[in-house]
């Protein structure tokens, strides 16, 4: 069917941009200035939501720019892919906006002003990513992103925040100014464009298999916000960021940023077909299942709360990527709705990882003995997004993994099933004595008597909980993206 | 007759000096000044808009009898490569003017003569269609030159304007016994586009393709003979600091593009793969070098090497992607790197010291100054959605084309760009505000945003929508490839 020419792509990047400059406007007026955050998420996630029914019914919704350089536009094409990371955006965006307010009011932080900015231009550069028509549009958004993030990362401004930024930029700009360049610059030599078709640019590319070879795995560790080992080390750094960039940003829509990019350029730049030909699929596959079982074995090591999210996150990244590359319909499915599934789990964990914090000061688990009995909506939501995260039914976490289980059958790699199961297993035992040491342990523990739920930061991590669970026993809308995408 | 725009352009900045010859006050001087550089770049604004982009044909041009005994015309004109050039020499001029507008204090008259006299020669050397015209405006753009850095230049002056002076001396003399020898060879005449037709024979190609690299070499300047720049942008005053950068090293890969490649067909495609190994060298080598520098100038300058770089590996690559890509390279590069030098000159006009070591926290005190420093240091290592971007990826596009190994390299020289400019960037801009301290740091003020604004345009421009400054050269370089690799083959 044909494309819907509309300006509605680019009217959900502005509303995002055109916040930020709001924000910065209205530095003086505090109030005013929180107000226009939560509103702009409504409306962006509103604007995402009207081309919803389009792209569901197997159409996508176009808007050609100008001609950058001959076979590159600056372009928005909205597509399935694209649906599902920007919906999930928008609407965790709404949330994490009401959460921003709390977190950042109740601890009195610092340029407040600079931090809603750069907060609502990661959300334009996210969007703008997720419906970027072509490598050349994609890869500016993914820069402007890794740029706006970078004030929100060293916010605090003290010796950590300054080492933590520094790695974060190091390993994201090393990465995109080194190998993602020469993709870019082989990719165009090779095919004359830089447009994402159905299928695989590259697919009858007339180029060496080595080459393309070369340029696949140029892309892979070029898109270091997928964090695939070893280009991971700059996630745990980020952790000196505020809690709400944490959970939105570092959990959502920076390195799903990432792993989107990876499945643009396995989908829509080489194809399946040409990954499978060039027997990549498994290779990176063994390579992305390294990432999943060491990152978990990371995470069990970590008592700081948020180092322990952050190497789950590694691991959990890396099923997205699995998903793609073992290349059965059915895998693809989970890779793909995995990104929802594990946005919603993951935003819940920081956000109550943020709600201890605020409450209580604590950040290591071993701290919290006996928390949950002072903070039992935050502790389980906590609980609740665990088990998503092990994959429990009915969670969100469930579905996808029982697509990627049932795909890793499908393609004939027993081996990749072992990985999510013992990966499970993994997430069980790094994730539940968390809630058992905050329900179960310490006797009444002195200190704790003046820790308290602060409303406007539990609302928002209870209602990502209930997404969490929502979308277990309703998947159909991700589903049915997910194999719009395959088809 | 048509009316002679481009001489206009040429000759309006050299009246705009004898015009200042006759003032005495100082400010009138500078509003003078100018006024004829603003004028100046209206006028190139005008000549590019009437541009015809559909053919490689020199257009706006003038020919007149000068020495017609030994076939000497005065003969200017513009093709697509040229026309940028004019344009980008004249919108630095005026940046130049604001730039010098308080950091010069003594001798401003004098000052103000040196730079319009510099900028009509600069626009006589791109404009030139006649060989011994070029010359003449080749070489003696070095005196306003040599007197800018010895004049008004740092505590080293005297030794940095000797030394730029003497190594682009030796290098325009081999220039010159070039252009004797293709006098002589090509049927007596000093007509650019008459010699471009000629065909010589390789041996006698082969000689002068290396008299002519040297002297190209060392304007651009290749490794190894780079080692004036940056000693001669350390002491010069800022704007001639704009001028060097911004200008000056064009002329050297502009020279690859007006003679080696035209004129010297077959030597310049056999002696690519050199001229691609020594632009790795150098994109690696400038890059290494900029890396260790604590001086904000000298790390600009060393920059510049790499950078420069990756315009002869664009030219040298000899397909459409590297030639287009080099050409808006040196364009790009004029605009940022001239904003760079003009950034430095802003911040040293405060602190009165060059040494990153001693910035921090500039953000705090100037957030205005850091947030445009901002813009030109990712212009300056291409980030996406920025001009040089569009240029690096067409440049390295074409040189993975040309040779693999090189290509690699450049990309070495890609990561060590974002290396140097992050670092500094994060040295003087964030961290702790220890300059607060110790400096009265106010932000920019009217005058110097004013310089600012037009080049950060640019940087937005040419980094999203490339395509009119694409199209002007397109019809030119398509012929300019056609021409080297014979008609047969095609670009």
């Amino acid at each position: 069917m044909d494309p819907v020419i509309s300006i509605r792509p680019l009217l959900a990047v502005a509303v995002a941009g055109l916040a930020a400059l709001a924000v910065l406007f209205l530095h003086k007026r505090e109030n005013v200035r929180d107000l226009v955050s939560p509103l702009a998420a409504v409306v962006m996630f509103a604007i995402v939501a009207s081309m919803a029914p389009t792209v569901l019914s197997g159409g996508t919704v176009e808007l050609r720019l100008f001609e950058v350089l001959p076979g590159i536009d600056f372009a928005f094409r909205v597509d399935a892919l694209g649906m599902v990371f920007a919906t999930v955006s928008s609407l965790l965006w709404i949330l994490a906006a009401i959460y921003s307010i709390g977190y950042m009011r109740h601890l009195h932080e610092h340029a407040q002003t600079r931090f809603f900015a750069c907060f609502a231009t990661s959300l334009a550069a996210a969007v703008g990513g997720a419906f970027a028509a072509n490598l050349f549009t994609l890869v500016i958004f993914y820069e402007v992103l890794s740029l706006v993030t970078y004030p929100l990362v060293y916010h605090h401004e003290d010796e950590a925040g300054w080492a933590g930024s520094r790695k974060y930029l190091v390993y994201l700009m090393g990465a995109s100014k080194s190998v993602l360049l020469a993709a870019l610059a082989l990719t165009y030599h090779i095919a004359g464009s830089l447009d994402f078709v159905p299928g695989g640019l590259l697919a009858k590319a007339n180029a060496s298999a080595a080459l393309l070879t070369v340029v696949y795995f140029c892309y892979l560790f070029g898109f270091a916000k997928a964090a695939v080992m070893p280009m991971h080390a700059w996630l745990p750094a980020a952790m000196v960021a505020p809690t709400p960039v944490s959970a939105l940003l570092h959990a959502v829509a920076v390195v799903k940023m990432g792993v989107f990019c990876v499945l643009r350029v396995v989908f829509h730049v080489f194809g399946t077909g040409l990954i499978g030909g060039l027997g990549l699929g498994i290779a990176t596959a063994y390579l992305v299942s390294f990432t999943i079982l060491m990152a978990s074995i990371y995470a069990l090591t970590r008592d700081d709360l948020k180092a322990r999210l952050a190497y789950s996150t590694v691991s959990q990244l890396s099923y997205v990527v699995l998903g793609a590359v073992l290349l059965s319909p059915v895998a693809m499915v989970g890779g793909i709705i995995h990104i929802a599934a594990h946005a919603f789990s993951k935003i819940t964990l920081f956000f109550c990882a943020g709600s201890i914090y605020c409450a209580s000061g604590k950040r290591n688990i071993s701290d919290m003995a006996g928390i949950g009995r002072r903070l039992p909506w935050t502790m389980g939501a906590f609980f609740v997004a665990s088990l998503s995260m092990i994959g429990v039914p009915p969670t969100a976490g469930f579905v996808s993994k029982w697509y990627l289980t049932l795909g890793s059958v499908q393609a004939g790699e027993i081996a990749f099933l072992v990985v999510l199961l013992a990966s499970s297993v993994l997430n069980a035992a790094y994730f539940l004595p968390v809630s058992y040491v905050a329900f179960f342990g310490g006797e009444r523990p002195e200190g704790l008597s003046k820790v308290r739920e602060i409303p406007l930061v539990t609302v928002p991590l209870v209602a990502t909980a209930l997404l969490s669970v929502l979308m277990g026993i309703f998947p159909g809308y991700f589903v049915a993206l997910a194999e719009g995408v395959v088809r | 007759m048509t009316f002679p725009l481009l001489s206009l352009i040429v000759f309006l900045p050299a009246a705009g000096a004898a015009v200042l010859l006759c003032l005495r006050n100082d400010d009138a001087v500078r509003w003078t000044a100018l006024g004829f550089t603003a004028v100046d770049f209206a006028l190139a604004v005008a000549m590019l808009a009437a541009f015809d982009t559909t053919t490689h044909e020199m257009q706006f041009t003038e020919r007149h009898p000068w020495v017609p005994a030994i076939g000497i015309t005065y003969a200017l004109g513009v093709d697509g490569i040229s026309a940028l050039f004019v344009f980008l020499t004249a919108l630095l001029g005026g940046i130049c003017v604001l730039a010098s507008w308080v950091a010069i204090d003594r001798k401003v008259k004098e000052y103000m003569v040196a730079l319009l006299s510099m900028q009509t020669l600069m626009l006589g050397v791109f404009s030139a269609l006649d060989l011994f015209l070029f010359y003449v405006c080749w070489e003696a753009m070095l005196i306003p030159m040599y007197l800018m850095i010895g004049v008004w230049g740092g505590d080293g002056r005297v030794y940095a304007a000797f030394k730029f002076f003497l190594y682009t001396l030796a290098g325009s003399l081999l220039f010159l016994i070039g252009i004797i020898v293709l006098y002589f060879h090509g049927g007596r005449t000093f007509d650019i586009l008459a010699l471009s037709a000629q065909d010589l024979p390789f041996d006698v190609q082969s000689w002068l393709f290396f008299a002519f690299l040297i002297a190209f070499a060392v304007k651009v300047p290749m490794v190894p003979v780079h080692t004036w720049l940056p000693d001669a942008h350390v002491q010069a005053p800022t704007a001639g600091s704009i001028i060097l950068a911004g200008v000056l090293l064009k002329m050297g890969a502009y020279g690859f593009l007006r003679f080696s490649l035209p004129m010297l067909p077959e030597a310049s495609v056999y002696y690519s793969t050199l001229m691609l190994a020594l632009s790795a060298l150098a994109i690696v080598y400038g890059g290494l070098l900029a890396l260790a520098q604590d001086d904000l100038k000298k790390l600009v300058a060393y920059s510049s090497i790499s950078h420069m770089g990756f315009v002869t590996m664009g030219i040298f690559a000899l397909n459409l992607r590297g030639v287009e890509g080099g050409i808006l390279q040196m364009f790009n590069h004029g605009v940022t790197t001239g904003a760079l030098f003009l950034f430095v000159g802003v911040i040293y006009e405060r602190t009165h010291t060059r040494s990153i070591a001693e910035y921090g926290g500039l953000m705090k005190v100037a957030p205005v100054y850091t947030g445009f420093l901002a813009l030109f240091t990712l212009s300056s290592m291409a980030l996406p959605g920025t001009n040089s971007f569009v240029g690096e990826l067409l440049v390295l596009s074409g040189g993975f084309a040309a040779n693999m190994a090189v290509g690699t390299a450049a990309v070495l020289g890609a990561l060590l760009s974002a290396a140097y400019l992050l670092g500094m960037y994060r040295k003087v801009a964030l961290g702790p505000a220890s300059v607060g301290a110790r400096y009265q740091i106010r932000d920019v003020n009217v005058r110097e945003m004013a310089a600012i604004l037009p080049l950060a345009v640019f940087v937005l421009w040419v980094g999203l929508y490339p395509k009119p400054f694409l199209n002007v050269i397109d019809a030119s370089v398509s012929h300019l490839l056609t021409e080297v690799h014979g008609k047969e083959s095609g670009p």
